[in-house]
């Protein structure tokens, strides 16, 4: 493997040999063999942090970039400590390794708050092995040195040393074990807006994302999958494939029928000509007409309840007002702009995965199982994703490019088209809510039930989060949950539960609201007393977007409530309806998401999930005898520029422990919309994507 | 397989390829320029955009053959070091996040701003709604786009 390690490495554009480096006590044994071929003095001083002799600091991130800011927030955190100069920052997606702590992913909008104690940490304790190679260089004490700007400066004579002229030393210094980190009153870079430093390299096409890695001898590939899901080829005719330009062998695999070709596009023309028998397997039984009656049905049966509070069927039973809603969403695609790809490159004693994942672990693992060698043979280089979504939390596109690569001696990169992309997906849920609610004497909400059915991926729980661990202290509520599950792939879409369940709960929660009379954010007010953090959100949201002052004619506003991911968001929306088409005028987000990296990018997370969460007004995903009917934007539209509303994102200041944000704000707009139609049409929307009959 | 010759970028450019194969897939397979995204397939998405005598046009749907004898501008033709004042704009307003559509984002907003000096929020609509961002940026795109107007204005006009 030496002989080719390096002559991989030479042609990676980001790996270790682009900074022209010597790696000194890193974990990867291939990089080893690396370092015998090179000779500029560079510097690792921990898994996260590398000093090269021009002073540029190389900052290790194990997690993975698909637009959330990751790259510039965990920078950030590192820089912090490490006191480097923020202009001399290079960035690397390092390989597998445990000394990144045994699971390497982006899921649940966890990277900010499972780093924040932990990269600065790193920083900190990188920082202390320059002060101390200093020190020892000057023959003074520690105390008498601090790290300021990428140097480290004597402080009784002013004298510098330059990172760079430290690392070596420092490297072959022992670890310290407690490093003090500092106040946060102290920070200077955390807290405080940065640009990513991702942008430049987005403006130019420079920084390459999964689908534009370019290997020697290098094959482009395209699968046939079958239209239903879980069906198999049974026989296939290629002749004319094989005829193709271009085309070099077709190949089948587990799932389909692969064409491997010289250029992405003579793969797609030999697919075109490709004759497919399918068995199609049980899920061709199934239409979104049966799938909504088998979720309506597992409602009907009834089941125990998973979370019970109070008196539910006691309190409906005697409330003043009763109603009763039923909610329904449908499948949803994710639809990154950059479709799925993977290139992989299988050889006997070992094998190389190129690819934009959320999921680095999982991606070793499946690429391990399907080429039949150990995990640690399986080198995994991590690109940048041109979208996620938790798609590319999956590994399946990585699994089958593996398979694919298996059948040729050289590199191939599977790339899926758009239509491969909507059908093949491993869809968000649809899902099913029955509300019953009822109202007191007084107007105010006293009991609901809620009894959802969706087809299940993660357990129960996270099939009714949103619904079931809503804040509000309404003192009676049950909700129950029916898993029925028709075979459609379903898994993690950005907010996961929360996506939906928080569109029915907010929804529902607005319908009680106007049954007693009462001002929805009175009643939220009500409800969320025992809840400082999401009620200061609110009235912050509600201050700021001015709530309750008098609106144009057609004009309506509606507000949502949402904790997830360990943040409190409250959206307030204002709407018109024109036409019979909804016009997103203004959405005034207030987000407490505890302690703020970069509040540039907490803001631009808010509207980016704001944008994501309204396309799901406009497109969903239906099934026909198995297969999805949308293939394409056309049949599957999303938000564009002239529907994105002016989002105003207000931070409420906080020094409690970091939530998550790249989630934070998809679940609410949904319902903060819907309730503002309602409020400015009278009609309510109980099911997405909204048609042109609920306006009506 | 014909040569097709054409100029890419300013520089004299010739190809060998089946004349139906789009311009997108030579860019990307064939020269290496994969600045330019493959996003649809069917000219929905935008990612594919680039100039073709100074036209915005879908690469993806562009069939190699038609540009015979043409100037084809890519992103990576926009400017050699990201001073074009469009890049510069985006840069300020830090617009991109995942940054995959951002190349036919600029592409389209390049071509918006030759013909339209200071675009109305009304021009960037309709020039810009059928470049599709998953991730929302559309409202930074609108800022970056009337920068970019403002720094042509300034003299930086390319």
């Amino acid at each position: 493997m030496s002989a080719f390690a390096v002559d991989r490495r030479n042609f990676l554009r980001t790996g270790a040999a682009a900074i022209g480096g010597l790696l000194i006590g890193c974990y990867l044994p291939e990089r080893r063999k690396l370092a015998a071929d090179t000779a500029v003095a560079v510097n690792k001083l921990n898994a996260w942090v590398l000093v090269s002799n021009d002073d540029f600091v190389t900052f290790y991130i194990h997690k993975a970039e698909m637009g959330q800011g990751t790259v510039t927030s965990l920078s950030m955190l590192l820089a912090e400590e490490l006191e480097c100069d923020w202009s001399k920052i290079r960035t690397e997606f390092p390989g597998v390794d445990r000394a990144y702590g045994g699971f390497q992913g982006v899921v649940g909008s966890q990277s900010i708050r499972s780093s924040y104690v932990s990269l600065r940490q790193a920083g900190a304790q990188a920082r202390e092995m320059l002060i101390a190679a200093a020190a020892a260089k000057w023959g003074v004490d520690k105390s008498a040195c601090r790290a300021e700007k990428s140097t480290v400066v004597n402080t009784a004579t002013n004298a510098r040393f330059t990172y760079g002229s430290l690392a070596e030393a420092a490297a072959k210094l022992p670890v310290p074990a407690n490093v003090a980190l500092k106040d946060p009153a102290q920070f200077q870079i955390v807290g405080k807006s940065r640009k990513r430093l991702d942008t430049p390299g987005k403006v130019d096409g420079s920084i390459a994302f999964g689908i534009d890695v370019r290997l020697p001898n290098m094959l482009y590939a395209v699968v046939e999958r079958c239209p239903v899901f879980g069906g198999t080829a049974a026989s296939f005719d290629d002749s004319k494939t094989k005829a193709t330009p271009g085309v070099k062998s077709v190949v089948k695999i587990s799932n389909g029928v692969a064409v491997i070709a010289d250029s992405t596009w003579a793969a797609m023309e030999g697919r075109r000509k490709l004759t497919v028998q399918w068995d199609e397997g049980k899920v061709a039984a199934h239409s979104t007409p049966d799938i909504t009656k088998s979720f309506a049905d597992a409602v009907a049966a009834g089941a125990p309840p998973l979370r019970n509070v109070g008196d539910a069927a006691a309190a409906l039973a005697s409330a003043s007002k009763k109603l009763e809603a039923v909610y329904q969403t449908p499948y949803l695609a994710h639809a990154p702009m950059e479709p799925l790809n993977c290139t992989a490159w299988v050889r006997p004693d070992g094998a190389d995965v190129w690819a934009s994942t959320q999921m680095q672990s999982m991606a070793q693992q499946i690429a391990a199982q399907k080429s039949g060698l150990p995990p640690a043979k399986v080198e995994i280089h991590t690109e940048y994703m041109g979208g996620g979504f938790g798609r590319r939390g999956g590994v399946d596109y990585i699994g089958e490019a593996v398979e694919v690569a298996k059948a040729v001696d050289v590199p191939v990169k599977v790339t899926w088209s758009r239509e491969d992309d909507m059908r093949h997906d491993t869809y968000r849920p649809a899902s099913y809510c029955r509300f019953a609610g009822g109202v007191d004497a007084d107007g105010w909400p006293v009991a609901w039930t809620a009894s959802i059915a969706c087809p299940a991926f993660a357990g129960a729980n996270t099939s009714t989060e949103g619904v079931r661990d809503n804040p509000y202290t309404i003192p009676n509520f049950a909700v129950d949950y029916h898993d029925v599950n028709p075979g459609i792939p379903v898994s993690y879409w950005r907010s996961v539960g929360y996506s939906q369940n928080c569109f029915f709960a907010e929804s529902f929660l607005d319908e009680m609201a106007h049954a007693g009379g009462k001002d929805p954010v009175e009643v939220r007010r009500r409800f969320l007393a025992k809840n400082p953090r999401l009620l200061a959100a609110l009235e912050l949201a509600a201050e700021k977007a001015d709530w309750g002052e008098p609106l144009p004619a057609g004009h309506g506003r509606g507000v949502s409530v949402v904790n997830n991911i360990g943040s409190n968001t409250v959206q307030i929306a204002e709407v018109s309806v024109e036409k019979g088409k909804v016009k997103v005028h203004r959405v005034v987000c207030a987000v407490d998401c505890g302690a703020v990296v970069n509040p540039a990018g907490v803001t631009q997370q808010i509207a980016s999930g704001i944008a994501f969460g309204l396309s799901a007004l406009k497109s969903g995903v239906s099934i026909k005898n198995g297969r999805v009917e949308q293939g394409n934007f056309h049949q599957y539209d999303v938000v564009r520029m002239d529907e994105m509303p002016k989002v105003e994102v207000h931070i409420v200041p906080s020094q409690a422990a970091p939530g998550g944000i790249g989630e934070a704000s998809t679940p609410g707009i949904a319902p903060a919309v819907c309730n503002a139609i309602f409020a400015a049409t009278g009609k309510r929307i109980r099911q997405l994507p909204i048609r042109p009959e609920d306006l009506a | 397989m014909p040569a097709v010759k054409f100029t890419l970028n300013g520089k004299p450019q010739t190809v060998d390829a089946v004349p139906a194969m789009p311009l997108l897939w030579v860019l990307r397979d064939t020269l290496g320029l994969t600045g330019t995204k493959f996003g649809c397939g069917m000219s929905l998405c935008g990612a594919c955009t680039v100039h073709i005598d100074g036209q915005p046009q879908r690469s993806c749907v562009t069939p190699i053959s038609a540009v015979a004898g043409r100037k084809v501008t890519t992103i990576e033709g926009l400017s050699a070091d990201r001073t074009h004042p469009v890049q510069k704009a985006w840069i300020e307003e830090d617009v991109p996040q995942c940054g995959y559509c951002q190349s036919g984002q600029i592409m389209t907003a390049v071509a918006l701003l030759a013909k339209t000096a200071n675009p109305t929020d009304a021009d960037i609509d309709e020039a810009m709604r059928n470049n599709i961002c998953r991730c929302g940026t559309y409202e930074d795109i609108r800022r970056a786009m009337h920068r970019a107007a403002e720094i042509k204005r300034a003299g930086g006009a390319q």
